[in-house]
Order: structure tokens, then C-alpha cells, then sequence
């Protein structure tokens, strides 16, 4: 197939960017998004071009480093998949396709479409722990944790930090984040020690690096590649309430 | 109780306590207007709207509805800006009507309608019935005469209907967001909410959208639809 490509190109955090049109050709549908990136890439090295910078790792859709706004849509127009895993099949032959990096003022752009998301990583360390020992494998089954709890965990664990909650809603907020990483430990009796001051140390740490606030539009959990459910917003609400009142 | 009148999270609990408390008031409005229905030439809603002035209890709730729309339109005023800060460049290729719904991305508009109707509507009835004495007859008797010719305006019945009508869209996210925001939501309860939210709405805009519609009708047929059962 043969695509249009609007991409941003920015060369570093200090200067300012605009859009360059590129033109790919026999490109396969079976290729991901990111391959599809790489071949451009290729060319754009042989041209003796800059290439296009953008974040990727694993490629399997699990660690959280893909990123990209792909015709208004965080990580493309197909439901629960990261970039990494969108493939061409879903665009058309011959159709113009804009990419630009996460907008957010928390998420500073670094190149092109590389952003930074080190807020993330200053919220986890702000309370996204627990300090008591959990032991060994054997010892979880000494733990009674009812199965609903234990799978509505598991499902806010799932989170991958990718930001794409934060790209999609229309305020920047970090919500879906937050909830989803106080939610995991506010579910299981490991995480019941620092359960006040998680909810209260990470929603200030939030708030402090600039992200906006949420209006329950629910794009983040229609963006999210996880699918991570905003029933952990709520969470979230009734978790820094109830802090609140504690302490 | 400062840190968290200042998180986030604070900022939207005050938005939803004042909302439901604004909507508490828009039932009682809603009930007090049905009465212009009764066809007894509107001696109920001329009564309850004088005992309304009488009681002490409903003087200090008004003093409170004021502080109400105060702080609902303030926050919002705040929050907007503090979340347009949160994204100064824009996204080229928008695909947010993909993933939310317009109302909801629209609170700040339909918002903004709703307080510049409430403006029109306080210096149209509340100044003049309350405060300069100019409607409502010499013994305030005619209250209910004078609601109905504002509603025979077609200037007036328009800009009331489209309030209404934004007060619905507005009204259908903000219910179930208010819940939400309380933390009173989950998978069970969300889909719940979500159709209170949208009925309540729904029942709002046809209530209140009945007045400026029904009125303007009854006049176009030379019909007193004030007097209907006298």
C-alpha cells in the first residue's frame, strides 16, 4: 500500500516543530505501525536525512514505551492496542496519515515524537510502592484475598504507563494513571499500610507536575491499550476522600 | 481541609456538591412552575411564590443557591483555565468525538449558556418581583400573569427553550459525573447512573421546555392556557 505521512518533526524541546509530508510506497498490511516507521527510516538514511525519533522497545504491546497520536487517536484508531501493535491493514491505500507526539504540558517533547515521561515515573516514586515484605510464592495462598479483588488488581496492574490516558483526554489529566496504580495495592491487604498516604502523596505529586483535571469525559478508558476501567477513578475519588478525613 | 479544597480532586468534589445542590433547586423551581399548569389563573404559583418570600428557612437557602452558582461557576472558571494550561499546543488532528461525547466535552459551553440565561432570567423576574416591586401587581397578585406573557415573547421563549435545552445536555453528563467524582460509582453502579443521568435530563427538558413551548402555542391558538379549568 502507499501511504501519505504528516509526521511532526521537532528538533529538540527548544525548538519549534511543524509538520513534514513523506511519502511511503509498498508498504505491506501485515507490517506494524513501528516497521512501517523503520522502513521510512531506512530511506531517510540512505537519503542522508535525520530520521524520524520515536519511542519504542518491546514491540509486543507490554512495556509501555510506544507512543504516537495517530490521526487524532492515541496509539491509532483501533481499540486496546498499543502502536506497536496497530498494524497497516487497518488504513486505507493511499490515505493521509497525520502522527504527532502526546500533547501535554506534563510530557515535554524531547524529538520529534519522543516525549518525556518522567511525571509518571515522579508519581510512582511519590507512593506507587508498598514497604512491607509480601514473602514467597507459597505464602499468597496463606493470604485470603476474595477473586473479584484480587482480578480488579490484577486488571489496574495491567497498566503499562504509556501516558496514552493522558494524550487522549482533553484536560491532560493523569487520573487513569494514578487511579490504576493506587487501585492495584488499595485491593490487597500488602498495600493496606501506606493506603492513605499513597492516595494522598501521589495526587499531589500530580497535580504539582502540571496535569489537568478530570471531567469524566471517559476518553482515557476508551484510549487506554490496557483497557483500564475509570470504576479505578472512582477508586481513586473515595480512596483521597477518605485520606483525607484520616489525616 | 485547604489541601484539599486545592487538589484536583477537591476542586471537582466542590464542583459536584454545588451541582447537586443546584439541581435540588432546579426540582423545586420545576414544581413551583408546574403550578402555572393548574388552570386556576394562577393563584397557586402567585401563593407559593409569596410564601416563598415569607419564609425565613427559604430566604437563608437562597442566600446559599447564590453562594452556590458562585463557587459551581468560579471552580469551573478556574479548572478550565487550569486545564487548557495543562495542553498548550493543540493537537493538529483531533479524534476526541471518537472516545467521549459531545456532552461532556462541552460543559464549559453549555455551562456558560446556562449562566448567561441565569442572568436574563434574575433580571427579568427575580429584580423585578423582589426588588424593584415593577411585576407582580400592586399586591404582587399577578406574579403568574407576568411569567406567562414573558413566555408569549417569542424573543424570550426562544432564548429560554435553547437554555433549556443546553441545561439538558449539560445536565445528562453532569449528574452521573457528580456521582462519579464522589467515588459513588463502579461497573455495577456506572451504567446506572449513566440512565438516571440521562432520564433525569431528558425529564428536565421536557418539564421546563413545556412552559415557553406550551404558552407560546396557547397564545398562537387564542387559547388562556392559565385559566383552562376556571
Amino acid at each position: 500500500m502507499n501511504l501519505t505521512l504528516k509526521i511532526w518533526r521537532q528538533h529538540d524541546g527548544n525548538s519549534k516543530g511543524d509538520f513534514v509530508t513523506y511519502q511511503v510506497s509498498d508498504i505491506s498490511t501485515e507490517m506494524s505501525f513501528l516497521e512501517m516507521f523503520d522502513v521510512l527510516n531506512e530511506r531517510l538514511v540512505n537519503e542522508g536525512k535525520v530520521p524520524i525519533a520515536f519511542d519504542h522497545d518491546c514491540r509486543e504491546g507490554i512495556c509501555g514505551m510506544c507512543s504516537l497520536h495517530i490521526n487524532g487517536r492515541a496509539h491509532g484508531p483501533q481499540a486496546g492496542t498499543t502502536t506497536c501493535q496497530l498494524h497497516m491493514r487497518h488504513f486505507k491505500d493511499g490515505e493521509t496519515i497525520t502522527v504527532e507526539p502526546w500533547r501535554a504540558q506534563a510530557f515535554p517533547v524531547i524529538k520529534d515524537l519522543v516525549v518525556d515521561r518522567t511525571a509518571f515515573e515522579k508519581i510512582q516514586a511519590a507512593g506507587g510502592f508498598v514497604s512491607v515484605n509480601t514473602g514467597n510464592a507459597q505464602d499468597a495462598n496463606c493470604l485470603p484475598i476474595p477473586k473479584d479483588d484480587a482480578d480488579a488488581s490484577f486488571f489496574a496492574a495491567s497498566c503499562i504507563g504509556c501516558g496514552a490516558c493522558v494524550a487522549a483526554c482533553k484536560n491532560s489529566s493523569a487520573m487513569l494513571f494514578v487511579s490504576a496504580k493506587v487501585s492495584q495495592f488499595a485491593l490487597l491487604p500488602q498495600g493496606q499500610v501506606e493506603r492513605a498516604d499513597r492516595a494522598l502523596n501521589m495526587v499531589k505529586e500530580m497535580d504539582a507536575l502540571g496535569f489537568g483535571n478530570c471531567t469524566n469525559t471517559g476518553s482515557c478508558e476508551a484510549e487506554c491499550p490496557k483497557e483500564i476501567s475509570i470504576d479505578n477513578i472512582a477508586r481513586l475519588n473515595r480512596e483521597y476522600l477518605l485520606a483525607t478525613l484520616k489525616k | 481541609m485547604q489541601k484539599f479544597l486545592t487538589s484536583s480532586i477537591g476542586k471537582k468534589t466542590v464542583m459536584a456538591l454545588s451541582g447537586l445542590f443546584l439541581i435540588m433547586f432546579l426540582l423545586e423551581h420545576l414544581y413551583t412552575n408546574v403550578t402555572l399548569f393548574f388552570g386556576d389563573g394562577g393563584i397557586e404559583f402567585n401563593e407559593t411564590s409569596h410564601s416563598m418570600v415569607r419564609m425565613i428557612i427559604i430566604r437563608v437557602i437562597e442566600i446559599v443557591l447564590f453562594l452556590a452558582v458562585f463557587v459551581h461557576v468560579a471552580q469551573a472558571i478556574l479548572l478550565t483555565k487550569e486545564n487548557s494550561n495543562a495542553r498548550s499546543v493543540k493537537y493538529a488532528v483531533n479524534g476526541a468525538k471518537d472516545t467521549s461525547s459531545w456532552n461532556s466535552r462541552n460543559m464549559g459551553f453549555t455551562g456558560s449558556v446556562i449562566f448567561f440565561f441565569i442572568v436574563v432570567h434574575l433580571y427579568n423576574f427575580f429584580v423585578p418581583y423582589r426588588i424593584t416591586g415593577t411585576i407582580g401587581g400592586a399586591g404582587q397578585e399577578t406574579v403568574a400573569q407576568d411569567v406567562v406573557a414573558a413566555m408569549e415573547n417569542p424573543i424570550y421563549a426562544g432564548i429560554y427553550l435553547i437554555s433549556v435545552i443546553l441545561l439538558a445536555f449539560h445536565l445528562s453528563h453532569a449528574l452521573s459525573s457528580a456521582f462519579h467524582t464522589l467515588g459513588m460509582s463502579n461497573k455495577k453502579y456506572m451504567p446506572i447512573w449513566d440512565k438516571v443521568a440521562m432520564g433525569f435530563a431528558v425529564f428536565m427538558g421536557i418539564g421546563f421546555g413545556s412552559f415557553p413551548i406550551l404558552f407560546f402555542i396557547a397564545k398562537l391558538m387564542h387559547k388562556d392556557l392559565l385559566n383552562w379549568g376556571m
